[in-house]
């Protein structure tokens, strides 16, 4: 077991030598002396950032493909894909006909074919009709052909609640693929993040599901153009702090900074980790923090009930078991379907149900 | 209030009567010509390519009665379906079968025993399309390669491989699935993306009458080929256990599809003489009877007669006979020579790039393995 952990810690340790804590821009060397000139910092939304994400992985290889329902010249029902369609035209930006499995179907075959496809499921809960084709297939090709090809797709899903929406519309399915083998699991949290990530994903070779938090689609944050400061499956430590540590991904993680500014003012410091990654999970980062804190709370917007909460619970338990003063406490969305959009609040993880975990992680 | 339509129909388009007559039905006789343009040497391969799966056939189901195989899947009744519409395929053409469609693999030149290995549960495949005639990987998850294979179809047109006027290099694609494949969701699918985007591409659907159990009645009340029509391509039925209509019908709608117009559904009635596979037992569900009646219709047989009409000789079919023996006992032979692969096999693969937990748990399963060594003296 211990040859394991070893390749785990390198791995993490060299995610973690690109940036120090809390810096999300933190500007790498450049490696290329060919490198385009500086772009800078900019101030973007999500959805323009990974706009602008997609439209660099456009430019940059033909091979690329957005395929959805409502990408063209709508632009998405999220305008994530606004002005791409009018760019590129629409053999690079195809609006599918209105049927999940076939979109994910068809861009297997177009994998096959050599192309990178980039697909947009037009809400979380109406990903399941792909499930199939996500599960039985997408993930198994590889090792079905036996390496002969790879199956660099990726699929954007606009997840997660806060935007009152109707039924199927705030769900939040990352554990469903999480544990899925032969797919990737990854969910930004901040707009350079996502202008990032979404590339890296692009230009991963194996399948990606990128969970875009759609409640944060909006707010704007700085964008460094020039580096990405982080490969795509580390964690990060968003805020430093000693008394607990907090881990979530996508949107929970404004919720869990938000939970660490209230602490602050109670005299209590906490640390937020940023997971960024569902699957693989780049432990270091977290480890390294509970090693310090001792205490940890996880918090997501998905259901509980065998979750990527109760995962890094077990986890954290059986490589963390001698610096924990408390066990791990999960903070998630209740075990119901999805409730009316008025119970929302209710219904997902708030800064202070995150605190009251934390009273009770400090109380043992 | 006029009448609603209820009968539905399709006219079966036959070129040999199952007496073994070269006699076209109405709508059969556009195809004459293409029949009329294979050589000798091409109507024998049909016969010859037949006969070795029937062969196969047998050679299959012993080795799975004597423990070498999970599983066998016979093709027997199908021959004619299957030999007519692979030879209708031209090299650059893209094959992606469903899972009983072993001698379009071997037309197509895919090692028989690579089929084996995956049904001795030694491989989950495995094979290179691009390295066998590209021809596909199995896909047992019913009807998710039809929508594969569509995808294909548009990456064909996107690379601009297809309908440039050139038939020696246009490139199409031709996706086999069943009749109880065609009540699944990704079937219709496929269709509808094939024909919004007119890929280049052929649906051939072997009607063999039975979804394991489940008669094709329980799956359609129309002729399936009628969904063609409603999908907005062209939907033919076909006598699938007349090797020259499968292979005119095919070939003429693979030869529009790479000239640029357009996708094609062949629904090809055959029947599967035996069971499903070899965990199966269809004497609980049909009749003797109606094995009879398609016994009389058997693909092999009408085509042989045919051929001793047009003079081929008794010394031809002995040839073949031996042929197909030989090949039977050299895959026999070398199925039974099937390496079984070693543990790291479970981990790789499964990504393309390196991933922490094929990793870790790979050299914590050797661990555990070799911590053994040495117990068993």
């Amino acid at each position: 077991m211990s040859a394991g952990i070893d390749q785990e810690v390198r791995v993490t340790d060299a995610a973690n030598g690109a940036s120090a804590p809390d810096t999300p821009a933190a500007p790498a060397p450049p490696t290329d002396a060919a490198a385009p000139e500086a772009r800078g910092v900019h101030t973007l939304s999500m959805a323009k950032a990974i706009n602008a994400g997609l439209r660099e992985a456009l430019l940059g290889n033909e091979k690329v493909l957005l395929m959805g329902e409502d990408i063209g010249p709508l632009g998405g029902v999220f305008r994530v894909t606004e002005g791409l369609s009018a760019e590129f035209g629409e053999k690079r930006v195809l609006d599918t006909p209105l049927a999940e499995s076939a979109i994910v179907g068809s861009a297997i075959g177009l994998a096959m074919r050599g192309y990178r496809p980039v697909i947009e499921i037009q809400f979380d809960g109406f990903i399941f009709p792909a499930f199939d084709q996500i599960t039985t297939q997408l993930s198994r090709l590889t090792v079905r052909h036996d390496g002969a090809l790879s199956m660099p797709i990726v699929i954007r899903v606009p997840y997660g609640g806060h935007i009152g929406s109707i039924e199927h519309h705030q769900e939040s399915p990352e554990a469903y693929f999480a544990h899925t083998p032969g797919l990737r699991v990854v969910s930004p949290s901040s707009p350079h993040d996502a202008y990032w990530m979404i590339q890296e994903a692009i230009a991963s070779n194996d399948p990606v599901l990128f969970f875009e938090p759609k409640s944060r689609y909006w707010p704007k944050g700085p964008v460094d153009l020039d580096h990405s400061g982080l490969p795509l499956h580390a964690s990060r430590v968003v805020r430093q702090g000693t008394d607990v540590t907090l881990v979530g991904h996508g949107a929970m993680v404004a919720t869990l900074l938000q939970a660490a500014d209230i602490a602050a003012e109670e005299g209590r410091s906490l640390e937020v980790v940023d997971l960024r990654s569902l699957s693989p999970i780049d432990y270091g980062p977290l480890l390294d923090s509970v090693n310090r804190t001792g205490r940890l709370v996880v918090a997501q917007e998905a259901y509980g009930n065998v979750s990527i909460g109760s995962e890094i619970a077990a986890t954290v338990a059986e490589r963390a078991f001698y610096s924990l003063e408390a066990p791990v406490l999960r903070v998630s969305g209740f075990d119901t379907p999805f409730p009316p959009a008025a119970l929302e609040t209710e219904f997902l993880p708030s800064p202070d149900r995150v605190l009251e975990a934390v009273d009770r992680a400090l109380a043992y | 209030m006029p009448a609603r339509e209820r009968d539905f129909t399709a006219p079966t388009v036959q070129l040999l009567t199952p007496e073994g007559e070269l006699r076209a039905t109405p709508e059969a006789e556009v195809y004459l010509p293409l029949v009329e343009a294979l050589d000798e040497a091409t109507l024998q391969r049909f016969y010859r390519d037949m006969t070795v799966s029937r062969r196969l056939d047998v050679a299959g189901a012993n080795l799975q009665r004597q423990g070498q195989l999970a599983l066998w899947v016979p093709s027997l009744g199908q021959e004619a379906a299957q030999v007519g519409s692979a030879h209708a395929v031209r090299p650059q053409d893209h094959i992606f079968p469903s899972y009983r469609e072993h001698i379009v693999g071997m037309i197509r030149g895919l090692d028989p025993v690579r089929i084996l290995a995956l049904l001795r549960g030694a491989t989950l495949g495995g094979w290179n399309p691009e390295e066998n005639g590209n021809f596909h990987l199995y896909t047992l998850v019913l009807a998710s390669q039809t929508l594969h294979s569509t995808g294909y179809a548009m990456g064909m047109q996107f690379d601009g491989a297809t309908a440039t006027g050139d038939p020696e290099s246009d490139a199409a694609v031709l996706v086999y699935y069943g009749d109880g494949s065609t009540s699944q969701g990704d079937a219709n699918e496929a269709l509808v993306f094939a024909s919004s985007y007119q890929t280049p591409q052929v649906f051939f659907i072997q009607n063999n009458q039975w979804a394991i159990s489940v008669p094709v009645s329980r799956q359609s009340r129309s002729p399936l080929s009628l969904r063609g029509g409603g999908f907005g391509m062209p939907g033919i039925r076909i006598d699938g256990n007349d090797v020259l209509v499968s292979y005119a019908v095919t070939r003429q709608a693979l030869e529009e599809a790479r000239a640029g117009e357009g996708p094609t559904l062949i629904e090809a009635l055959t029947y599967r003489m035996g069971a499903h596979t070899t965990a199966d037992d269809p004497t609980k569900y049909r009749t003797d009877a109606e094995v009879e009646y398609w016994q009389q219709r058997d693909p092999i047989a009408r085509y042989r007669t045919w051929l001793e009409g047009r003079g081929a000789s008794a010394s031809f079919f002995d040839q073949v006979d031996e042929e197909a023996s030989d090949i039977a006992a050299d895959v026999r032979r070398r199925a039974l020579e099937i390496t079984i692969p070693t543990r790291e096999k479970i981990f790789e693969h499964v990504y393309s790039e390196p991933h922490p937990l094929m990793v870790e748990q790979a050299a914590w399963l050797d661990a555990f393995e070799t911590s053994f060594d040495g117990d068993a003296e």
